[in-house]
């Protein structure tokens, strides 16, 4: 696979690297939820396609979707709060890894967020807001996806803590032929991490451009990114 | 004494079919929020399979295997059949659904098998055994009872908490969009749900059975208890189902040993309303989890 292409809403149209992150941006209603949402197969869409390395997903299945490779976190962190935290993981990684493969990435994803290898056999509802993000986005990273969809990673989120996010997620992303699709409305710090960025408004696509010239541009950030 | 030692013993051995019953209806309505009025009617169904079986001169070991087997099945069946269509409306359809086929099933038997009662063989004798020069109110086929669903209820928790085929299970129920989004194939688990629940419906129909008028009404008593039971355990947990089995089995047990069998299924209604007033959630609910 050399890149991840993909098709949605109203002939949305946009190209995400491997090894890149690719920021969606725009306000709410602009159909950032939708778009990851029609990739990951949650919403049928009435017409379109959605390709990914060759394949239509479109028609296909949530859990085959996500057995091709496409981990999607949701926004709102999706833990699993009656699971423990080392069941969330356990759980992502139980139809691509045999036992002793998936003890090691268990152990390598704690090593990465050391904070939650304190909470392994804790509920997941016992975790605060950082802690939930911290966990959904290393139980997406655990499974080695091929296509990463994150929806308002830092919804909710102290500054701090959004931006040590944002930096891991770099780190994670580079280097790696991992797609990363990063939808946001803290527009700001989702350019800061970002190589391409799009920008959506009402389900159309207004602008396709680097990252930095997107940030660059003020007339832009003021009517769309509002910063 | 002795009778309140005999009683107990009774209301022991009841509770623990209870509780393989209301462990179905805590399989199903786990993860689908349904309950089901069905289940009763379902263990009603195999067992008179099993009297077929046992009528054309099958082995009882045979015919109990198979019959647990037909249960899976059927289970299965009734999900992906009549279920299933109905996912995505009203959460009561399903409902009513499964009240139109303990309609149907009980229907069904009575044409088929005639509306008498009837008798059904027991697995061990079911005379009380002697304990020092006493005989007690609690026979070897009793002691086969306490077993058989301590080892379903056994077999159950290591399933959930112990395999990875568990862990999906609990996750599908939990959360099933996010399941999904993690490779889990949910619908397969929730069919699967509903084929243990069969399982455990027609241990508790070969269970019941020998006991009482066997009939193709012979559940419908049985399915009041099992869901007291259910409901006391808070419908989600099979340890509760196990308790609230033993606190039903045991206070109708009381209820009938001391002021009469007639106002049995009175006292279950009393517990009910006594323990939705004191724990509406039920003893082993968890405090639902905070969704952020």
């Amino acid at each position: 696979m050399s890149y991840g292409a993909i098709e949605a809403l109203r002939s949305v149209t946009l190209t995400a690297r491997p090894g890149a992150i690719t920021a969606i941006l725009g306000a709410n209603g602009a159909g950032k939820t939708t778009l990851l949402r029609t990739i990951s197969g949650l919403v049928k869409p009435r017409a379109g396609t959605v390709r990914f390395s060759g394949h239509e997903l479109l028609g296909r299945a949530v859990e085959d979707i996500a057995r091709q490779g496409v981990a999607h976190v949701p926004e709102g962190r999706g833990v699993i709060a009656e699971l423990t935290v080392e069941e969330n993981l356990r759980l992502a990684t139980l139809w691509s890894m045999g036992r002793r493969e998936r003890q090691g990435a268990i152990e390598a994803t704690f090593e990465l967020f050391p904070r939650l290898s304190g909470f392994r056999r804790r509920h997941a509802s016992t975790l605060s807001g950082g802690e939930r993000q911290m966990l959904v986005i290393g139980r997406a990273l655990i499974s080695r996806p091929r296509l990463l969809l994150l929806d308002e990673p830092s919804l909710g989120l102290a500054p701090l803590v959004t931006a040590q996010l944002m930096v891991l997620l770099r780190d994670q992303t580079e280097g790696t032929d991992m797609t990363v699709v990063l939808v946001e409305q803290n527009a700001r710090s989702a350019l800061s991490v970002s190589q391409h960025a799009v920008v959506l408004n009402l389900g159309e696509v207004v602008v396709s451009d680097d990252a930095a010239t997107i940030a660059a541009d003020s007339g832009l950030r003021h009517h769309y990114l509002g910063f | 004494m002795g009778l309140f030692v005999n009683i107990t013993l009774d209301g022991l051995a009841n509770g623990m079919i209870f509780a393989a019953l209301a462990l179905a209806l805590v399989l199903i309505f786990r993860a689908t929020r349904i309950v089901n009025f069905a289940q009763g009617a379902m263990g009603m169904i195999t067992t008179f399979i099993a009297s077929s079986l046992l009528g054309r001169g099958v082995a009882y070991w045979w015919a109990f295997l198979a019959v647990l087997a037909i249960g899976f099945v059927l289970g299965a069946l009734v999900e992906r059949v009549l279920i299933r269509p109905l996912q995505g409306k009203s959460e009561l359809n399903p409902v009513i659904v499964t009240i139109g086929l303990l309609v149907v099933l009980e229907g069904v038997a009575g044409t088929i098998y005639g509306n008498s009662s009837r008798g059904f063989p027991a697995a061990y004798s079911q005379s009380g055994l002697t304990v020092g020069h006493t005989k007690i109110a609690f026979s070897h086929f009793d002691v086969f009872i306490l077993v058989s669903v301590l080892v379903l209820m056994i077999a159950t928790l290591v399933l959930f908490r112990a395999t990875s085929l568990g862990l999906r299970m609990r996750a599908s129920a939990f959360s099933g969009e996010i399941s999904r989004l993690l490779g889990v194939r949910v619908g397969l688990l929730l069919t699967l749900g509903w084929a243990l629940a069969g399982v455990a419906g027609s241990l508790a129909g070969l269970l019941v059975a020998p006991t009482s008028s066997f009939s193709p009404y012979f559940m419908d008593l049985v399915l009041v208890y099992a869901f007291t039971a259910a409901v006391i355990g808070g419908l989600e947990s099979p340890v509760g189902a196990l308790i609230g089995g033993l606190i039903t089995g045991l206070s109708i047990s009381y209820v009938g040993g001391y002021l009469g069998s007639g106002l049995q299924p009175l006292g279950a209604l009393v517990l009910l309303m006594v323990a939705l007033m004191a724990r509406p959630e039920g003893i082993f609910a968890r405090p639902p989890a905070r969704r952020v």
